[in-house]
């Protein structure tokens, strides 16, 4: 399954070390990954596969959102079929 | 690919925007629970309703997770219950707190469907369950009624038009512990539809499968948005970026209707393409009429803002969706929105400019208080006058007044939660008490001679 994490807040040292880590332990793959600052905000945008991951969406989704707690940035996980389903005829 | 700006477009949406799916209702046919005694139809009811319903909260809860779309209310809709106790005439609230019982036990917020539809004609036992609702309403907390008394087809029954002023009024007074809550509970129909999924007047018509799923959109705060955004656009321009959001917001829900449908193993009824508002700042269908240029809802100008919003809507979400139904169009109740709260405080809006305004948008006079010592039969002329836009316009009218014990115009009501707080607005002083105690059936208009 392929999900869309998104990350937004005040830009820091290891944001991306810290989101990227805890996907690696599991074992979900990063297809994708962009990362700007707009307005003033740091955004990453990354495609992750969950394929081979030991973890639900729902499972991951909780433990990005207290990560993000933790570093002080906002973190979401979402399937790619809600952004496909809006956005592409 | 999806570009970044759509992705971002749809966070926001959700963050800053107030972007939801406001309901997801379950219908159930409760048609085969029918048994001889009270005792024994309550108890297959709520035996059918914990067995069907019972992941509907898990379900939804995990879609809201997954998709990042948070999931408002999960709620149940049934068989209209008054075919369902004609067998007991005199005890219909053994059933109506039975499935008080089984909506707590799933954990739905409202179940709806302790119904009559009566828009032709009142069999005894349809008089007897009627004359039940006020005590239904007052024993239960979760239980949501409504009765259809008119429609294109068949006309307006008067008879029921004026019981049911009498009906909100004994609900009012039952529930004067709670300000008349029992009423917020309680809508009047002109054209009743069979598979909407909104409370309080959701019902799971005869005409529909055994177990359906209906979704109801939201995103009043994100049409706005857009509008803000454009400040220059002229109205064909208006009408084109409403088009496009409600698409991208009904999508949305398509998304998670068809899903939820296939996870909880019931057929995909329709996604109702509706605005819906919320008390909260931001989440306002009065803001966006505002938006396109009014300094205030309810002046001038206000029932051509909302006939350009509610087509657009539509529109915009007939194409996004493969099952439309419901009441789908823009929602005014009153204590719900932001703006029409503020709209009625300070005059701009009364009930008269209300009841034009629902001759071009769903639903009707709703979430709308009025002074507690207003009359049944005053009641009941609120009732016939939105009857009659419905009927003569061939689409769903509806009346959800709170008759607010001990409280006059000036005051407040508080509701709590979703359902707000609204100002107590004034009614016309004249009776209409003669016009109401005539009876009979006012006769279909001409245009529903089709055949």
């Amino acid at each position: 399954m392929k999900a869309v994490v998104t990350v937004i807040g005040k830009d820091k040292p290891g944001i991306i070390a810290s989101v990227s880590g805890l996907l690696a332990e599991h074992s979900v793959n990063i297809e994708d990954i962009s990362q700007t600052i707009m307005s003033g905000n740091f955004t990453m945008l990354m495609y992750a596969d969950l394929k081979n991951s030991d973890l639900s969406l729902a499972a991951l989704a909780d433990l990005l959102n207290d990560l993000g707690k933790r570093i002080g940035v906002s973190i979401h996980v979402q399937h790619e079929d809600i952004f496909n389903a809006m956005h592409k005829i | 690919m999806l570009s970044n700006k759509e992705i971002f477009e749809t966070i926001d949406m959700v963050e800053k925007e107030h972007l939801d799916v406001r309901t997801i209702t379950m219908g159930i046919s409760l048609i085969p629970c029918i048994r001889e005694s009270a005792k024994d139809t309550a108890q297959a009811c709520y035996d059918r309703i914990c067995s069907y319903a019972e992941n509907i909260v898990k379900v939804g809860d995990a879609l809201e997770k997954e998709y990042g779309i948070p999931i408002v209310n999960k709620r149940v809709s049934i068989t209209p219950a008054s075919l369902l106790t004609a067998n007991f005439s005199g005890q219909e609230t053994v059933l109506a707190k039975k499935l008080d019982d089984a909506a707590k036990n799933v954990g739905v917020d409202f179940l709806g469907g302790y119904s009559a539809l009566v828009q032709k004609g009142m069999t005894a036992y349809e008089r007897s369950f009627i004359e039940s609702i006020p005590e239904a309403l007052a024993i239960t907390d979760r239980v949501c009624s409504s009765v259809n008394v008119g429609s294109s087809k068949s006309g307006i029954n008067l008879d029921a038009v004026a019981l049911m002023g009498e009906i909100v009024k004994r609900t009012a007074k039952r529930t004067e512990a709670t300000d008349g809550f029992g009423c917020a509970k309680l809508v009047v129909f002109c054209n009743a539809v069979e598979d909407n999924p909104f409370m309080a007047g959701a019902f799971h018509g005869v005409g529909e499968a055994e177990k359906v799923i209906n979704v109801g959109v939201s995103g009043p705060g994100v049409v706005h948005y857009a509008l803000k955004n454009n400040p220059d656009a002229d109205i064909s321009q208006i009408a084109e970026i409403i088009k496009k959001t409600a698409f991208k917001i009904t999508r949305a829900g398509q998304l998670i209707a068809s899903e939820a449908s296939r996870r909880l193993n019931a057929e995909f009824g329709i996604v109702d393409l509706s605005l819906a508002p919320t008390p909260v700042m931001g989440d306002s269908v009065a803001h966006i009429l505002e938006e396109i240029g009014l300094e205030r809802v309810g002046t001038h100008g206000t029932t051509a803002c909302l006939a350009l919003l509610n087509d657009a809507v539509k529109k915009g979400g007939v194409m996004a969706s493969s099952k439309v139904g419901g009441l789908s169009g823009a929602f005014i109740p009153v204590s719900e929105d932001y703006g029409m709260i503020e709209g009625a405080r300070c005059g701009e809006l009364t009930l008269n400019k209300l009841e034009a305004m629902t001759a071009v948008c769903s639903v009707g006079i709703d979430m709308v208080a009025i002074p507690g010592d207003t009359s049944a039969e005053t009641i009941s002329a609120i009732i016939a006058d939105e009857a009659a836009i419905g009927m003569i316009n061939n689409k769903t009218t509806a009346v959800r007044v709170i008759p607010v014990p001990n409280k006059g115009v000036g005051d407040f009501v508080e509701f709590g939660g979703l359902l707000g707080r609204a100002p107590i607005m004034a009614v016309q002083k004249a009776s209409a008490a003669k016009f109401i105690r005539r009876g009979g059936k006012i006769p279909a208009p001409i245009h529903s001679n089709k055949n």
